[in-house]
């Protein structure tokens, strides 16, 4: 149902909802789409005109500087038209449902939503009563999916990496709460790589986590031993207060990524966090700022990887006569 | 699909001497994707250019985006000098519309303001949609409007001309 909603007839993107059942050869496309407008962002005027005309509405449900921002600047360098609207704020503190909120804003001929909720499956919801001309990408829905930011981090490890199919991988923290790791899961998965491996206290591992494909550790030195990519999760710090970790010191000691635990890693493993960082928590500043540290260039990436969806629902739609030269 | 009778060495040859009549100082040359860049690699040889040689993919300038959507194959611009303030010389393989020149012409003016454009084509064929000419061309062709001439390379290169639905 989901790959229905997110694959039209004719087998082109037309929502991005989420990285599950997305067939290896449309991750592939973005991911060779994005390559090229890499060079659109070290141009002197970072700018194409591609979505000339088009409106793209940033709905975020759920406070986020970071996401947004990069989504907008992707929008502006495609040339559309964008507006940024943080709904917590305004609509439903008056009482106006979700699908009300976004009704409205279709009337306005919205063409591409992109959408933050802090519930689980609102993207889906939403893109089900959309018109088949407007168009929607999930920005984050509770600890469902985030797509975008799966797309990046694969793009990331393909770029310093290359092929998928020799890497082994490491994803580590709170795998149980975190959207992102959901998204990298399905897409490292999809891709086909070598061996992925989660490492996280139990208290953060879901429930019977190998039926994702992937083999749970809990000690980290054990986990990280000879892999070639490390991907950090953001802890959340309110996280601390339930049952579900023992104190910041504590899973610091245990599971932040220090330069002595990263010893284990290949000599030339990568890592990257999908930000924002909570330094002395999840990471030592000494890697994320070390030689190793990929997680500026994931920013980078993450605009370049964000035109190409935009560009490849966007693009491509209308059926008016003439011909190609 | 029948092969035109045209001498590509000695047409190659023809426009270098065009090109080097120009004399313009210090040029740029700018090869469009994909058959813009394997005559541009000729002309840039003949002339001895000692700016590197430039290649456009005018994909994310195209007119009919809405319509036929973002090829995944799109090769990366690559202006490796500035093009503020210098002579180009844009380079491609068949003027047919001029939608293509149209494009390329936008993007350029993206990376900086250029002294001047001066477009070199290996074949010039009718049915323009845009007031756009060359002032350097290999050879003229007259074809029907369902026939499209195409250039395989790269180095040694070739032209076919092929039939819209065959």
């Amino acid at each position: 149902m989901t790959k229905d909603l997110q694959i039209d007839a004719g087998g082109r993107l037309t929502h991005l909802l989420t990285l599950e059942g997305l067939p290896s050869k449309t991750i592939l496309e973005i991911l060779d789409t994005a390559e090229s407008f890499i060079a659109v962002g070290e141009r002197e005027i970072k700018k194409v005109p591609l979505l000339r005309g088009k409106t793209v509405v940033n709905l975020f449900f759920e406070p986020s500087t970071r996401t947004r921002t990069t989504f907008e600047i992707a929008a502006k360098r495609l040339s559309a038209d964008v507006i940024n609207l943080a709904v917590a704020a305004s609509s439903t503190t008056k009482g106006e449902t979700l699908l009300d909120t976004v009704s409205n804003l279709e009337a306005m001929r919205t063409d591409l939503f992109v959408v933050r909720h802090a519930e689980s499956g609102a993207a889906h919801l939403i893109a089900k009563h959309l018109p088949p001309n407007v168009h929607l990408i999930n920005a984050g829905d509770g600890r469902h999916a985030h797509p975008t930011q799966g797309l990046l981090d694969v793009f990331t490890i393909r770029r310093h990496k290359g092929a998928f199919d020799k890497l082994k991988v490491a994803l580590v923290g709170d795998v149980l709460h975190s959207r992102v790791a959901r998204s990298d899961i399905q897409a490292l998965r999809t891709l086909g790589v070598k061996e992925l491996r989660v490492i996280a206290p139990k208290t953060l591992l879901p429930t019977a986590v190998e039926t994702l494909g992937v083999i749970p550790f809990t000690d980290m030195r054990e986990g990280l031993d000879d892999v070639d990519v490390v991907m950090m999760l953001r802890i959340q710090r309110e996280r601390m207060a339930g049952a579900h970790l023992p104190s910041e010191q504590e899973y610091f000691r245990v599971y932040g990524l220090t330069s002595d635990k990263l010893e284990s890693a290949k000599p030339d493993a990568i890592v990257l966090h999908p930000g924002p960082m909570n330094r002395g928590l999840e990471i030592d500043s000494a890697v994320a700022d070390g030689p190793r540290s990929v997680i500026l260039p994931q920013v980078t990436y993450g605009i370049a990887v964000r035109m190409a969806v935009m560009a490849m629902i966007l693009g491509g739609r209308e059926e008016l006569p003439g011909r190609r030269e | 699909m029948t092969r035109p009778d045209v001498d590509l060495d000695a047409t190659l040859g023809h426009m270098a001497e065009g090109l080097r009549a120009f004399s313009v100082h210090k040029p740029v040359m700018i090869g469009i994707h994909t058959g813009g860049v394997w005559v541009a690699e000729h002309l840039h040889k003949l002339l001895g250019i000692e700016e590197p040689l430039g290649s456009l993919d005018i994909s994310f300038y195209r007119d009919d985006f809405t319509r036929v959507g973002v090829n995944p194959q799109v090769k990366a611009s690559n202006l490796p000098v500035s093009v503020d303030g210098r002579h180009v010389i844009l380079v491609d393989d068949v003027l047919h519309t001029g939608r293509t020149i149209r494009a390329a012409l936008n993007e350029i003016f993206d990376y900086g303001r250029p002294a001047s454009v001066t477009l070199a084509v290996l074949i010039e064929r009718d049915g323009r949609e845009l007031p756009i000419e060359a002032q350097i061309v290999g050879t003229k062709m007259k074809l029907a409007k369902k026939q499209h001439v195409k250039l395989f390379g790269p180095g040694k290169l070739s032209l076919d001309i092929l039939e819209a639905g065959a």
